[in-house]
């Protein structure tokens, strides 16, 4: 029996010993929490995607408190989770422009020839370093690597190759855009509707042997809006999607390779 | 004299991070500026003095007198995750922006396994108190002149050209093989 008790009993008050050592050091040298920390935490989505650009959502918490955050910084948790952080902290927040991922790509597999088949490793990555396996070197290559980074169940891969972003799940974490080895995905506001879908630096000869669907830096669409676009490396570039009037839109979506126009044609006129 | 060739073996040849590759978790980890890599080593210097004190007298005292040496381990844990938790209270209470640097190595300093090798190689190798408190401060040097090399080439390294698949973890493993490379031409000094 003494066998028994006697480590059972050392060990019991050795520990007893140690943590009364603890007990009364935590007296001393006790820190204060600020409770709204761990109120904000709580309400923030806890994806700790690190979007806000802080170390998970606990330490966006402790920077929103100590001042110098603004709750608006974190884009996946949107209007609501502003307002509630901005209710325990007792301020007004501003108004939080909700972004989402948006493809700047339609080579789709009927419009964008392949010039080889890749049977190498099924990510993008690996079939980037390979060259990939469309004509065209800047479009996407259909392997789903943003599909599989995100973690908001916002993306799947479509029938004709490309990636659809279902804009009601995107929280714009980002994720995807830098799974994405060619930058083909980009952060845009929900509110902006005219986009250029394409980023081929080719030749406009080459870009549209290589895609139907390319940017062929013809500038219809700077010509309409110098204003807001203008032509960079053999491609249309939106420099601000806000100085584009709503009555130039048909002129720019006259663009014949379709490489820039409206992402919802319904919604507006 | 003995207890001088101790001290500087410690530092110097039975490095833990560089002889024994004990430890090299925040080695790797808690060495990327000097200032954190520093304090790092100051924690663990400290909690290794401590360890090496209590561990010894509960050896000595407690577990050896009761014929409980296979409690070694157990108790010598206890021994380090209590000390590690003061050493964590002390440093959130007097340096918040230190404790932010550490983050997660901080408590993480209880289960390093330098601080349990140094317990329980100073058990099997029956150190007197004194060997035991000199070879434990001696490791807690040894530690803290490897991480802050470690953390002055890293620093360095910040500015080098790295070929792209070696940076990061793969550079920090190949700089602490070769450190320990260049450690190892310490042994010749002490027989």
């Amino acid at each position: 029996m003494t066998n028994v008790l006697v480590p059972v009993l050392t060990m019991t008050i050795l520990g007893l010993v140690f943590s009364l050592g603890l007990v009364l050091a935590y007296k001393k040298l006790v820190v204060e929490v600020d409770p709204r920390v761990e109120k904000i935490n709580e309400s923030l989505p806890q994806a700790n995607c690190g979007a806000c650009g802080y170390a998970g959502c606990r330490a966006f918490a402790e920077a929103i408190v100590a001042g110098k955050a603004a709750p608006e910084r974190c884009p996946v948790g949107g209007a609501e989770t502003v307002d509630r952080i901005s209710s325990i902290l007792g301020v007004k927040t501003g108004e939080v422009i909700k972004r989402v991922a948006r493809l700047h790509c339609r080579g789709t597999n009927e419009a964008a020839p392949r010039r080889a088949e890749y049977l190498g490793l099924k990510t993008c990555y690996a079939s980037h370093l390979m060259g990939g396996d469309k004509l065209c070197t800047y479009g996407c290559l259909g392997l789903s690597d943003c599909v599989r980074s995100c973690v908001f169940n916002a993306m799947y891969m479509g029938q004709d190759g490309l990636p659809v972003i279902i804009e009601e799940n995107c929280t714009g974490c980002g994720k995807c855009v830098e799974a994405c080895p060619r930058n083909l995905l980009e952060l845009h506001p929900v509110s902006q509707n005219i986009l250029v879908f394409c980023r081929s630096e080719d030749r406009g000869a080459v870009a549209r042997k290589s895609c139907k669907n390319a940017c062929i830096a013809c500038g219809i669409c700077s010509r309409a809006c110098p204003d807001a676009i203008v032509i960079e490396n053999n491609l249309a570039v939106i420099t601000d999607h806000r100085k584009i009037p709503p009555e130039k839109i048909p002129e720019i979506e006259k663009c014949p390779t379709l490489a820039i126009g409206r992402l919802k044609k319904d919604n507006e006129g | 004299m003995e207890l001088v060739t101790l001290f500087i073996g410690a530092i110097l040849i039975n490095n833990f991070v560089l002889h024994y590759f004990l430890g090299i978790c925040p080695f790797l980890g808690v060495s990327k500026k000097i200032d954190a890599a520093l304090s790092m080593g100051v924690a663990v210097t400290f909690v290794m003095s401590i360890t090496a004190v209590v561990s010894w007298a509960i050896n000595h005292w407690i577990l050896i007198p009761f014929g409980l040496d296979y409690l070694q381990i157990v108790s010598f844990i206890l021994v380090i995750a209590s000390l590690v938790q003061l050493v964590e209270m002390f440093i959130r209470k007097t340096s918040p922006p230190l404790y932010q640097a550490m983050g997660i190595y901080l408590p993480l300093i209880t289960t390093n396994c330098a601080i349990m090798g140094l317990a329980l190689l100073s058990a099997l190798k029956n150190y007197d108190f004194a060997e035991a408190v000199v070879f434990g401060v001696g490791s807690g040097f040894g530690f803290t002149l490897a991480i802050t090399l470690m953390a002055a080439i890293r620093e360095q390294l910040e500015l080098a050209d790295v070929p792209k698949p070696f940076r990061g973890a793969a550079i920090a493993l190949i700089i602490a093989g070769i450190m320990a490379l260049a450690f190892f031409g310490f042994s010749g000094m002490i027989k």
